[in-house]
């Protein structure tokens, strides 16, 4: 019953109109290189630099030695000394730092007499995540500077020492992560946002009542339109992939032709998503907007991509389950980042082909040539 | 009935509580041109709507080639087009690709289609503009265009919703001349048009009013039909005049025409008696003529006699 030719026929249509439209051409070429440069450069968990002021009441040696520690770790610099604590309150009140690090003046003193010597960090709380790492940090600077302490002189090894290596993202440079996040995450908004236009355009105009009263299958609507979205994602895949490797040196180490197939299901789930939103709502304005709520805030919350899933209340665990974004980026990191295929992430392979059949499955499902009011 | 282009029977169509179309039942012949008249709102687009099979009636069903178009819109809509009265091709698309658009749609044999566009460019003189985008054309041109794209598959029944609203005279003109031209070559026409001369180029006219048919006959007949004496009263405030005539024992209907008042006076009636009754109201006429009805009087007495008060006239 569906001719080819009325298909073929309808995507050149659609991709005439997409050419002539200059909104749409930056919707489909220049977001998501915008979006990747914006995340990019802006997204990053990577603490470094940490500035610190420098209470040392002890001067003597050691701790000269401490604070070499902790500025030659390259994650904290001193900015500032301070002459007592009594300031430490205002700095930290003002900003001026992140933490303050206190020597005490019996320092020396107690770790010359086998004592165990404190020295105090104080952190600003205020960005509870920077002041966690920050901890992690001093804590390891600390250990590292008693034990070289406690071995100076022997000639002993540590009788048991934990040799951590990070495997995947050894630096553990955050944008590892946020790059083929980010690509899921942009392409859930783009695509959605791309078909929400095309039916209810066709409503709002009056073109849909000609073409409804043409011979034209649904269904070759449809798939008609897809078509030249479906190219445009994945060039806009490809694209954004080969950015962030260029410019933020982000691995590939899997295989592309994994990566495009789920990323094919993908676009094709999430492109009829948008048609769906848009063949419901027949308002170009209520489905841009609803195509953006409904797709970028799941993306870009509950997939993963910033915040742990699993560390989230489980009404939220079982909502992000029904976000496509977050399997789909379960592959972009695998493929990219740990070169695994779909021996591992086979149940992401399949969420993808599950996804792109509910997508055009409710594409199809809304999508009638008639006259509703 | 092996020539009924279009056999329509029962044909309703209600939004809510709102009756749009009331149980429409005619049959349109093979090769005619059918005319569905009446002021806005009568239904005319509901009506044609249903036809194309892109409104699913309420109830009853409308025959087309035998293919019924509630049950099947899909089997029945390669055989006919349909142009709707809002634009409904792409002013982003220029000339050329709305027509190709059309042709790949309607799966018009590549072999045939050069000769197509060049008898439609010769028809609609679309050719010199064939880069141009739709949205850019003239509002004549943009109907003469959708009329293309209609014929491009050689449809056996067209369905045309008001196709020259807003068209200016030449332009009109032209799409008049292409569609005598159809049905000369056997394609069934059915319009709908509030214009009453156009009306008169009909071969038969089904006039509709608030969702029902009043009268369906040829334009002629339907003249002919009305009994009584018409008369033409020119006069210097024809409003004040229609006030002063309307309602009175006798006068069947009153209704402004340009400067003029058409009245229609029951069979019998003393014709001298407007003119006598008009100066005792202070409106004295500066001629009363007898006149030949038009369909616009045939209308507005249908309307009258059907109990209704019509909407400030039809359109002239």
């Amino acid at each position: 019953m569906l001719s080819w030719g009325r298909l073929w026929a309808v995507a050149r249509k659609e991709w005439l109109q997409l050419r002539r439209d200059p909104r749409s051409m930056a919707l489909a070429f220049a977001m998501p290189l915008a979006l990747l440069l914006f995340f990019g450069y802006a997204i990053s968990w990577d603490v470094k630099d940490i500035r610190l002021a420098l209470v040392n009441q002890d001067d003597g040696e050691q701790s000269r030695e401490l604070v070499q520690a902790f500025q030659g770790s390259g994650y904290f610099r001193v900015v500032e000394r301070l002459p007592s604590t009594a300031l430490v309150d205002r700095e930290l009140a003002e900003a001026h730092v992140t933490g303050v690090l206190v020597i005490p003046p019996t320092f020396a003193r107690d770790l010359a007499a086998g004592r165990g010597a404190a020295v105090q960090l104080l952190l600003d709380g205020g960005d509870a995540n920077t002041a966690t790492i920050a901890q992690s940090y001093a804590d390891a600077i600390v250990a590292r500077f008693s034990r070289d302490i406690v071995l100076r002189g022997r000639r002993m090894e540590m009788p048991a020492a934990a040799e951590v290596r990070i495997w995947y993202n050894p630096t553990l440079e955050s944008r590892n992560m946020v790059v083929p996040g980010l690509v899921a995450v942009i392409m859930s908004i783009i695509a959605a946002m791309l078909t929400s236009l095309t039916i209810a355009r066709e409503w709002e105009r009056g073109t849909m009542e000609q073409l409804a009263s043409t011979p034209v299958h649904r269904l070759e609507v449809i798939f008609g339109k897809l078509v030249p979205y479906l190219l445009i994602g994945l060039f806009d895949v490809a694209v954004t992939i080969g950015a962030g490797m260029l410019l933020f040196q982000v691995p590939f180490r899997g295989n592309p032709l994994f990566l495009g197939g789920a990323t094919l299901m993908f676009l094709i789930g999430a492109l009829g998503l948008g048609m769906f939103i848009s063949a419901t709502m027949k308002s170009q304005l209520l489905a841009t907007q609803l195509a953006m709520i409904g797709t970028f805030l799941p993306a870009m919350l509950l997939s993963g991509f910033i915040f742990d899933i699993a560390s989230m209340p489980l009404a939220l665990r079982v909502v992000s389950l029904l976000v496509p974004a977050r399997y789909y980026i379960v592959v972009t990191r695998g493929v990219l980042l740990k070169g695994v295929g779909p021996t591992v992430l086979w149940v992401q392979g399949l969420s993808m082909i599950i996804f792109a059949a509910i997508g055009l499955g409710l594409a199809a499902a809304t999508f009638h040539k008639r006259i509703q009011s | 009935m092996s020539d009924a282009a279009l056999v329509v029977s029962g044909l309703s169509r209600h939004f809510g509580d709102v009756v749009a179309v009331r149980d429409l039942s005619f049959e349109v012949r093979r090769g005619e041109l059918f005319g569905i008249v009446g002021p806005d709102g009568a239904g005319k687009t509901t009506t044609l709507r249903m036809l194309a099979g892109v409104l699913p009636p309420t109830s009853g069903d409308a025959l087309l080639g035998g293919v019924s178009v509630a049950r099947a819109p899909e089997r029945a809509k390669p055989r006919l087009a349909y142009m709707p009265q809002r634009f409904g091709l792409y002013d982003d698309l220029t000339v050329r690709e709305n027509l190709d658009f059309y042709a790949d749609l309607y799966r018009v044999p590549r072999a045939d289609r050069p000769a197509r566009l060049e008898r439609l460019y010769h028809f609609s003189n679309l050719g010199e503009f064939e880069g141009r985008l739709a949205g850019q054309l003239s509002g004549g041109m943009k109907q003469k265009l959708s009329l293309s794209c209609c014929l491009i598959h050689h449809p056996e029944v067209l369905l045309l919703d008001e196709p020259t609203f807003g068209v200016d005279p030449i332009s009109r003109r032209d799409l008049w001349l292409i569609l005598h031209q159809m049905v000369a070559e056997g394609v069934t026409i059915v319009l709908s048009t509030s214009y009453m001369d156009e009306a008169e180029r009909c071969d038969r006219v089904a006039m509709l009013h608030e969702g029902s048919v009043l009268a369906l006959d040829t334009p002629a007949r339907l003249q002919a039909g009305l009994d009584g004496t018409l008369l033409s009263i020119r006069v210097d405030r024809p409003r004040a005049a229609r006030a002063a005539l309307q309602g009175e024992a006798g006068v069947r209907s009153a209704a402004l025409f340009g400067d003029s008042v058409h009245v229609l006076l029951d069979a019998g009636v003393d014709p001298e008696w407007p003119a006598r009754t008009l100066v005792a109201a202070g409106v004295p006429p500066t001629s009363v003529e007898p006149v030949d009805a038009s369909l616009e009087d045939v209308f507005i007495d249908l309307v009258a006699r059907s109990g209704a008060v019509p909407a400030g006239g039809a359109h002239a």
